[in-house]
């Protein structure tokens, strides 16, 4: 019912974009591109589906016992367990995003640029590192508790294992990526559209409501679909926290050595993420976000915030000390108490000396920059067809394909990487563990990040613009890189930044799939933390946290 | 401005590009730079290791390997259940040599797959027969013991306060004071040994025991001893050696302490680390032969001052502050390494008793 109603919103339009296009030149080129676009998608798309390929593979060989795992009761608590942390996770997200976003674009808080870069921070946290550190911090007598006693009286923390835990955690390290997704559609957002409400007789709130809210819907849905199937792969936070998610449970039957009944549970992630997927797909309407009006975005006009900019300092700050500094503050204090007991803790062992420490950490983080950044950058130009195809081309198979980008997003890394492995080492045995490998790798994992933010950008970009430029004799490269290109730009930058971000905090690809001894600043921080190093843990944190702020600090600020 | 942009991301992307593709892969090393910076390595050959067993913990070990041998040693490090899962999916084609575990669950899954190859007589004859696999494809590295970790001052007498032997944590004086991780691979390791030494029903008692006393879950070992230590729990079932981190960060004050149950049992298990060479090993010879280092009096040494592990062998002092060997097992459960393999039964059971899920 819905899908024919959503068609015949779609037909005309499709149409109606067609038309132009009629006109004798264009056509056999931008069918040429579009064959080669859409072959581009499909390589894309064929690297994904090697993932549910092996899953499927797997769960033949394990036959009965998964049959009987997934109708057991305890899979239904278990999948009520996933879907109501991803659901809650998700919601809180957009509440703590969408203030943040139109705070650090539309108004003249004080140093917006600096709340920008703090505010999307909290990303680059592994997960698995950040529940660990509030897991420490907020214990029931931990670092909060001792510091809240000699002021309150606080015995007890109360203990949070469990959701609430799992809950916090998640939401403290998503949020940033409908930040990010709704930053860029904000900056793209023509203000006529809002000073038209205004002009209208609409108050703020009314324009907020009717206009910037739904158009900022794509960005809204695109951020929080990341969110919802970031929770459902994540695995750091509900094993620290003891909440029975579909991954935890996933990661038990890998502790156990049955590859078989684990690839049965992921298989079913794969499931519930399609139903995800689906209603997503539904819920992002068939509403055209490209500008109708002639002429270029003006520069946005600043809300001057007057008193109103004390309580919005007050809630930017205490996000800022919650979900940065609090973390922040467990490392400094587990490095000042390690350094006050014996200065040679840093080091793995007595022959080790300063300098070579000093090497080692230079190394991993020079890994962790380069292999991130490349990812970032590569992923940005992959993504581009898939996202252009999508908005310009949109047909069951374009929609089709973007969907199954997002397909093994959902997974834990470390399926991935087995779906890697497996395939990798029978047909590209030259390439196995090299960096191509973990390019590819982090493709499949992380390509929707690039997608989901280029087509909301792409969305924004009215296909009248590019035909006027065809119009005026430009050969389709030409209009791409002096029209579509700019205009998509902040789209671009926010993807690429995502899959920056989540790339340097990767860990189970990375330590699977990476040339020998290649160790990043996640791979370090895991190895210390996992074995209670915590000193030895706080030093490539803390330069993790720095190194990521690096590339976030240069956006904002070329940001006028 | 614009042409500014364009020469910044030339600037600075290309030498990126550049230098990670040269990064080499896996096997290419040697055939990029054959013998150029190290002439007599590339005559020693290579070793690849996978290493269940992290970084901080056993790179230096391998460093003096190299050091002594001048083999070429490369390591990819993750967790024991990762590299036992990457190893199962590369089966024969596997680049490894040697799968180095944190315990022996991960070599028991590659011994049931066939990938072990057997080891020579005089390396396995260097460790007691019970910290060998039976079928001779693996051998333990170092021991770990499962031990109470208990606050101070919640218990100043331990001798009196705590019982001889661990299944007595059943007693209901004990409600709300326990902490436990019972989905860590240690305590299930601990499981496995009681099913093993007391039968199933009275594992099952025991862990219904503890459950009905509320013990607080944990994570894994490092928080319940930070969490014993802050007074959260009164007692920890936990491996001996996390305590040793926390006092070399946090000072002798750390208000904590380890308890060996003087009853043995399984309730003060010793774990071995352990390691085996592929079947596929294309470098079986450098295998064996940094096996036999670590099974040396140097290696063994390594383990006893360095990372607070019991040594394998004969005739090494262990870290001041530990139990000899001998006073652990005093109860001599006799526990061979392959029945500790079989978690698949423990986890079953600790599903069944919705201990874990």
């Amino acid at each position: 019912m819905e899908i024919s109603s959503r068609q015949a919103i779609i037909r005309p339009r499709f149409l109606r974009k067609r038309f132009p296009r009629a006109s004798t030149r264009r056509r056999p080129q931008s069918r040429l591109l579009y064959w080669l676009f859409l072959a581009a998608c499909g390589t894309v798309v064929a690297l994904i589906l090697t993932v549910p390929l092996y899953l499927i593979m797997r769960m033949v060989g394990s036959g009965r016992e998964a049959a009987q795992l997934l109708v057991k009761a305890s899979t239904l608590q278990i999948l009520n367990n996933t879907i109501l942390l991803a659901a809650a996770v998700t919601a809180a997200a957009i509440l703590i995003a969408l203030p943040v976003a139109w705070l650090t674009t539309r108004t003249d808080l004080p140093g917006r640029r600096i709340w920008t870069i703090l505010s999307a921070l909290p990303l680059v946290l592994p997960s698995y590192v950040a529940a660990y550190l509030f897991a420490t911090i907020l214990a029931p007598k931990g670092m909060v508790q001792q510091f809240l006693e000699p002021l309150t009286g606080l015995e007890r923390m109360p203990s949070l294992v469990g959701f609430p835990g799992a809950f916090m955690v998640l939401t403290f390290i998503t949020y940033p990526y409908i930040l990010l997704t709704t930053r860029a559609a904000l900056q793209r957002m023509d203000p006529a559209m809002v000073e038209a409400a205004r002009s209208l007789g609409s108050s703020p709130w009314q324009a907020f409501r009717r206009v910037t809210f739904p158009a900022l819907r794509p960005a809204i849905i695109a951020g929080s679909i990341l969110v919802t199937l970031y929770v459902l792969r994540d695995f750091g936070a509900v094993t620290m926290w003891q909440y029975s998610t579909f991954t935890r449970v996933i990661y038990n039957r890998y502790l156990s050595y049955r590859l078989d009944t684990a690839a049965a549970l992921a298989f079913t992630v794969v499931v519930v993420t399609v139903i995800i997927l689906f209603i997503e797909f539904q819920a992002r309407g068939s509403m055209r976000y490209d500008r109708l009006s002639s002429g270029a975005v003006r520069p946005q006009r600043k809300v001057a915030l007057g008193h109103w900019k004390w309580p919005a300092l007050f809630f930017l700050g205490v996000l800022i000390t919650v979900t940065l500094i609090l973390p922040l503050t467990g490392l400094s204090v587990w490095l000042w108490r390690g350094l006050s007991q014996d200065s040679s803790i840093l080091f793995s062992s007595v022959e080790n000396s300063s300098f070579e420490l000093f090497i080692q950490i230079t190394a991993a983080a020079w890994n962790s920059l380069s292999v991130s950044l490349i990812a970032a950058i590569l992923l940005a130009f992959i993504a581009l067809p898939i996202s252009i195809l999508v908005v310009r081309y949109p047909s069951r198979l374009t929609h089709l394909f973007e969907r199954v980008t997002h397909l093994s997003y959902a997974l834990p890394g470390l399926v991935v990487a087995l779906a890697l492995v497996f395939f990798g080492i029978q047909y590209t045995q030259s390439l196995y563990q090299s960096t191509p490998m973990l390019l590819a790798a982090y493709l499949v994992l992380f390509i929707p990040q690039a997608v989901g933010s280029q087509r909301v950008a792409m969305m924004q970009i009215s296909p009248r613009l590019e035909e006027a430029g065809r119009s005026l004799g430009k050969r389709p490269w030409t209009v791409f890189r002096r029209i579509t290109f700019p205009l998509m730009r902040p789209g671009i930058l926010a993807g690429a930044a995502l899959v920056f971000l989540t790339c340097m905090k990767e860990l189970p690809a990375t330590l699977i799939l990476s040339p020998m001894g290649f160790s990043t600043l996640a791979t370090q921080i895991w190895a210390n933390i996992n074995e209670a190093f915590f000193a030895r843990a706080a030093l490539p944190t803390l330069l993790l946290l720095l190194l990521s702020s690096l590339p976030l600090a240069v956006l904002t600020l070329r940001e006028k | 401005m614009n042409r500014l942009q364009y020469v910044y991301f030339i600037g600075l992307f290309v030498p990126m590009l550049l230098l990670a593709a040269c990064q080499p892969a896996a096997g290419d090393a040697e055939e990029d730079q054959p013998s150029e910076s190290t002439g007599q390595d590339a005559d020693n050959g290579q070793l690849i290791i996978y290493s269940g067993r992290s970084e901080s913990l056993v790179q230096p070990i391998i460093d003096q390997f190299a050091e002594a041998t001048g083999i070429d040693v490369q390591v990819r490090y993750g967790s024991t259940m990762e590299m036992a899962g990457v190893l199962l999916e590369e089966g024969a084609n596997s680049p490894a040599d040697v799968f180095y575990a944190q315990d022996p669950g991960g070599l028991g899954a590659l011994q049931s797959a066939g990938m072990l190859a057997p080891l020579p007589d005089d390396l396995l004859d260097k460790v007691p027969s019970r910290f060998v696999s039976t079928a001779g494809d693996w051998v333990g590295m170092s021991g770990r013991a499962r031990t109470v970790v208990y606050n101070v001052d919640a218990l100043s007498d331990p001798e009196s306060e705590l019982p001889q032997d661990i299944f007595d944590f059943v007693d209901p004086q004990w409600d709300g004071r326990i902490g436990w991780a019972p989905t860590n691979g240690s305590f299930q390791a601990m499981v496995t040994a009681m099913r093993t030494t007391w039968g199933d029903d009275k594992t099952s008692e025991w862990l219904q025991g503890i459950q009905a006393n509320n013990p607080v879950v944990y994570p894994n070992n490092t928080p319940i001893v930070a969490g014993t230590a802050a007074g959260e729990v009164d007692v920890g079932f936990v491996n001996h050696y996390y305590l040793h981190r926390f006092l070399a960060e946090e000072g002798e004050d750390f208000p904590a302490r380890n308890y060996f149950l003087p009853g043995g049992g399984p309730g003060s298990l010793i774990m071995v680390s352990g390691a085996g060479v592929l079947q596929s090993a294309e470098n079986a010879e450098n295998a064996e032969k940094f096996l036999s280092f670590l099974l040396s009096v140097p290696g063994q040494q390594y383990f006893a001052s360095q990372t607070f592990e019991y040594p394998v062998i004969e005739g090494v002092a262990i870290a001041g502050g530990l139990p000899e060997l001998e006073a652990l097992d005093a109860v001599a459960i006799d526990i061979q390494p392959a029945e500790l393999a079989d978690i698949q039964g423990t986890q079953d059971l600790l599903l069944e008793l919705g201990i874990i899920d």
